[in-house]
């Protein structure tokens, strides 16, 4: 049986606790009173995962199994969710494997032969060839790839998109053209937090920038409290309409799937156990890792962490209707992540692992890192924000200006000429967005390399618009001091230097409140 | 008279060539090709001469490229030994010349041209170019090719020099001798405006933010319709001026083709599946680009400069040498068709367009170093480091003592 997350006030017998820095941790001892979230333990997961697959695809909420809507002739498209999801990567076989091995099966049966697989990659960089591979399995690469029927989405060959419609509020919908056209579109997800999923799957995963920045933009985001609460986000509202017109004119079968939190393999089972219940094996497994990873180059470093394959348990596969299996998929997500959590603090206090959406295999640069605690973490709630209106925030991330030229050739511009202009998101994207947008080189990087396209490091920088707009005071622990004063923050070298440094705006005795994750967790804050 | 003069010794110019690039110190202590001495003032031969006592003698690369060793043996039939160097001067007259009484304040346009040597005009002269001048090596003054690189004249590192009335230009009442002192060097940054011939609308790149960079974006703000000028900048101090002077963008040389790039949109190609190290004899890594600026202007003279430009020049655009060249890769030119132009001093009306820029632009502070000439050895080290230290330009105090 799982224990459920809690949290934890700080006193004289609470051990040094781990935070997560980048490509590495600490051990941090926080003032007396702070109070430390916990996620929930993981689930219970699918045993016969194949038979769970068929049983969702068999028994699908609001839509016929899936056999039914399969025929001969017909033009059937797949698409999944890219590389950025799950976080670490999975160990294999993947879920989204498994599932679409089943779907051509069945597919086989109805005598379908016009099948397509697309990446929904939207502006994302393209996957590699042994990405994709690691994705759909040996045996569906083997047979769709060569044929050019496995493939990246394109969000820039516009004579592969086409435009759907227009929301009631103007919002252009276009998304890849083949699977518009299709007779069905089966999505298939991971739905690794609450954000996830839903209409935030096609309407997003296969659209274009004409049709992404109604949704991707600072006042969007500035406006959607929280991203994991589609309900109260003013992004996936929007998406929300694109989607129900998309199902107008589109079948789409989507199928969910959701995780457990077994994010780290064996070896590191210590960042999964709360500090005071290490045994013997954690503590040693710490050690050996504080000491490996201190004295390993850095290299190897970045080797070792992006090596790491997490031993997921799958907790639940829904498939059929989009809204009516995404309600399911919440549910699960929730009751796996969700920590009550009475009330906000003044301070906030975040560890930034290695690892984000956007730098699968690359170094996590300075707005990734950004958009990574004050995007995703900071955004880790619903109800409320964990820390109050004008409260300060604390991060551990090295924040090194390390960027990929392969992955993110115009974050580097991003960082060296928009930055150093401004940091206001709505001021950045009026000045700057569309020229980034549309740049040639960008756009051919995106098209033929595996660079992430050009308006993308914009769009990380609006995830953290809200908090931005929310707290009074964000100061980085450990942090590159130029590259944090580059993005309009404060570095501190311990924790003691941040609370002092964030004195002036919550005082010398402020409430505090520790995320302790990963693994993931949801705070609802009462 | 006091002066510093520029000797002939092989062994030091051999020993400045060798060691110059790694131990700069050494150029201003026992191995510099340059003493002070008490000599002869120079004398007036000839009617339209004139002694001039300088005031404010500025510190150009050029002097420290003569004092380095780094100026190319193409300049050596050039000049006369041993001279006195200093050819951005602000001074006053010792005696009348012509229509201008003694104590008259004047800057000096340094080129000895055909008017100066009192030759028949040269084909150059004759068209109004006199800083092209044929005639530079003839006449009754010794071969230089202007005041400062010639035994006769005598230049500003000295108490005195002579110049001809051709060269003076005289320097209103309201412009301090801060200011004055940079015409000479603005009037080659007006040259090198109208050299670039930049399109209206059309972009610029400025690698370099020295003097000569600085100045050139000056000159490009006010006599061109130049949309975007992005300079490359080392220094944060220069990168301020920059934008200061009208610069569109700054960025780092390292950073430098990426910067262009993104202005002008350009695609950018660079080698593939090279080796690390075999990337430097592709362009490093920043390759080159499809597209570029209309201009590109070197006002470094260095060969990364050089070659920087030249890949940052779109197809048919124009390069301009400013600072003197080094070698380079000259293929971009070749494959681009690239219009490679020289810019040299200057001529025509540039100086007094240079009085009016040294008047108007906010060139307060420009000069960051006053020295006497008994301390050429602290002023040419705070001249070689001055982009580092925050300095644009380092100055003799020709008169002081202190």
């Amino acid at each position: 049986m799982s224990r459920p997350g809690f949290v934890l006030e700080v006193d004289d017998r609470t051990p040094p606790l781990v935070v997560q820095e980048g490509e590495g941790f600490r051990l941090e001892e926080f003032p007396r009173g702070t109070r430390v979230v916990y996620p929930p333990e993981s689930l219970p997961a699918i045993r016969d995962i194949d038979g769970a697959i068929r049983r969702a695809l068999l028994n699908p909420v609001g839509r016929e199994p899936l056999p039914e809507l399969l025929f001969a002739g017909m033009r059937l498209t797949i698409a999944f969710d890219d590389v950025s999801l799950p976080l670490p990567p999975m160990v294999k076989p993947d879920i989204r494997q498994r599932i679409i091995e089943q779907v051509l099966t069945m597919a086989a049966e109805a005598g379908v032969d016009d099948v397509e697989i697309v990446s929904a990659n939207a502006l994302h960089r393209r996957l590699t060839p042994a990405e994709l591979k690691d994705i759909v399995g040996e045996r569906v690469f083997r047979s769709f790839f060569p044929q050019g029927a496995l493939y990246n989405h394109d969000a820039e060959d516009h004579s592969n998109l086409l435009q759907v419609g227009q929301t009631d509020r103007g919002e252009d919908v276009e998304i890849n053209r083949r699977a518009a056209e299709s007779d069905l579109l089966v999505y298939v997800n991971i739905n690794i937090v609450a954000m996830d999923g839903g209409h935030k799957s096609v309407p997003i995963g296969l659209a274009s920038y004409k049709s992404l920045r109604h949704h991707h933009n600072s006042h969007t985001m500035v406006h959607s409290r929280s991203f994991m609460d589609h309900t109260k986000s003013a992004m996936h509202a929007s998406a929300w309409r694109m989607g129900r017109l998309l199902a107008d004119h589109l079948k789409i079968f989507t199928v969910e799937t959701t995780l457990d939190n077994n994010v780290f393999p064996s070896t590191y089972s210590f960042l999964m156990k709360r500090e005071w219940e290490w045994g013997v094996r954690e503590q040693a497994g710490m050690l050996a890792a504080r000491r490996g990873l201190a004295l390993a180059p850095k290299g190897l470093r970045h080797n070792i962490y992006q090596g790491i394959r997490a031993p997921y348990g799958i907790t639940g596969i829904t498939a059929g209707e989009t809204e009516a299996v995404h309600e399911i998929t919440v549910a699960k997500v929730h009751q796996q992540q969700m920590v009550e959590v009475q009330g906000q603090s003044d301070v906030m206090v975040l560890g930034v692992p290695y690892l984000g959406p956007y730098n699968v295999n690359a170094p996590m640069n300075p707005i990734l890192a950004a958009c990574m605690g004050l995007g995703y973490y900071f955004n880790s709630y619903v109800g409320q924000p964990v820390v109050r209106k004008g409260g300060a925030v604390i991060l551990y991330h090295p924040v090194e200006e390390d960027f990929s030229q392969l992955h993110h050739p115009s974050y580097v511009d991003f960082y060296e000429e928009v930055l150093t202009t401004s940091t206001d998101p709505s001021v950045i994207e009026a000045k700057f967005e569309q020229q980034y947008a549309t740049d040639p080189w960008y756009i051919h990087l995106y098209r033929t390399s595996y660079a992430y396209h050009g308006v993308h490091p914009f769009y990380m920088w609006y995830w953290i618009a809200h908090a931005l707009d929310h707290c009074g005071d964000i100061v980085w622990v450990g942090a590159n001091r130029r590259a944090v004063e580059r993005m309009g923050f404060r570095a501190a070298s311990s924790l003691a230097d941040a609370l002092e440094m964030v004195s002036g705006t919550v005082g010398r005795s402020p409430s505090m409140t520790y995320l302790h994750n990963p693994p993931h967790l949801l705070a609802h804050v009462r | 008279m006091l002066a510093l003069e520029l000797f002939r010794s092989i062994p030091r110019y051999a020993a400045a060539k060798a060691m110059a690039g790694r131990m700069p110190g050494l150029l201003v202590g026992p191995m510099a090709p340059l003493r002070l001495v008490t000599r002869e003032e120079p004398a007036v031969r000839r009617p339209g001469w004139a002694r001039v006592k300088p005031r404010l003698s500025g510190i150009c690369g050029s002097d420290l490229g003569a004092v380095t060793g780094s100026t190319s043996l193409y300049f050596s039939s050039l000049v006369s030994m041993p001279f006195v160097p200093g050819h951005e001067v602000v001074g006053e007259l010792a005696e009348d010349c012509e229509d201008l009484p003694r104590g008259t304040r004047v800057v000096i346009d340094p080129v000895l041209a055909c008017a100066a040597r009192q030759t028949e005009p040269c084909d150059s002269c004759r068209a109004g170019r006199t800083n092209l001048c044929d005639h530079i090596t003839v006449g009754h003054v010794s071969p230089g090719l202007q005041t400062g690189f010639c035994r006769d004249t005598g230049g500003g590192w000295g108490e005195v020099l002579v110049a001809h009335r051709s060269q003076l230009h005289v320097v209103p009442d309201d412009l301090d001798d801060e200011r004055a002192v940079l015409v000479e060097p603005l009037a080659c940054a007006v040259q090198l405006a109208r050299r670039a011939q930049v399109p209206d609308g059309g972009s610029v790149l400025v690698s370099g933010a020295g003097a000569v960079g600085l100045f050139a974006v000056l000159a490009l703000r006010q006599l061109t319709n130049a949309a975007r000028i992005t300079v490359i900048a080392k220094h944060r101090g220069q990168a301020d001026l920059a934008r200061a002077f009208g610069a569109t963008d700054v960025a780092q040389p390292d950073e430098a083709m990426r910067a262009v790039r993104r202005t002008t949109r350009a695609l950018r190609v660079a080698p593939q599946d090279l080796p690390g190290p075999m990337s430097r004899f592709t362009g490093g890594e920043g390759g080159m680009l499809l597209g570029g600026v209309d201009v590109g202007i070197d006002a470094v003279g260095s060969t990364s400069s050089l070659d920087t430009v030249l890949r940052s020049t779109k197809a048919g655009g124009r390069v301009v040498l400013s600072g003197m060249p080094q070698t380079a890769d000259l293929s971009p030119a070749w494959f681009r068709e690239l219009e490679v132009a020289g810019t040299y001093a200057s001529t025509g009306d540039a100086f007094e367009v240079a009085l009016g820029l040294a008047r108007e632009a906010p060139l307060d502070g420009v000069v960051g170093g006053r020295y006497a000439l008994h301390r050429w050895r602290e002023a040419l080290d705070h001249a070689h480091s001055a982009g580092r230290l925050g300095t644009v330009k380092v100055c003799f105090d020709v008169r002081s003592r202190a």
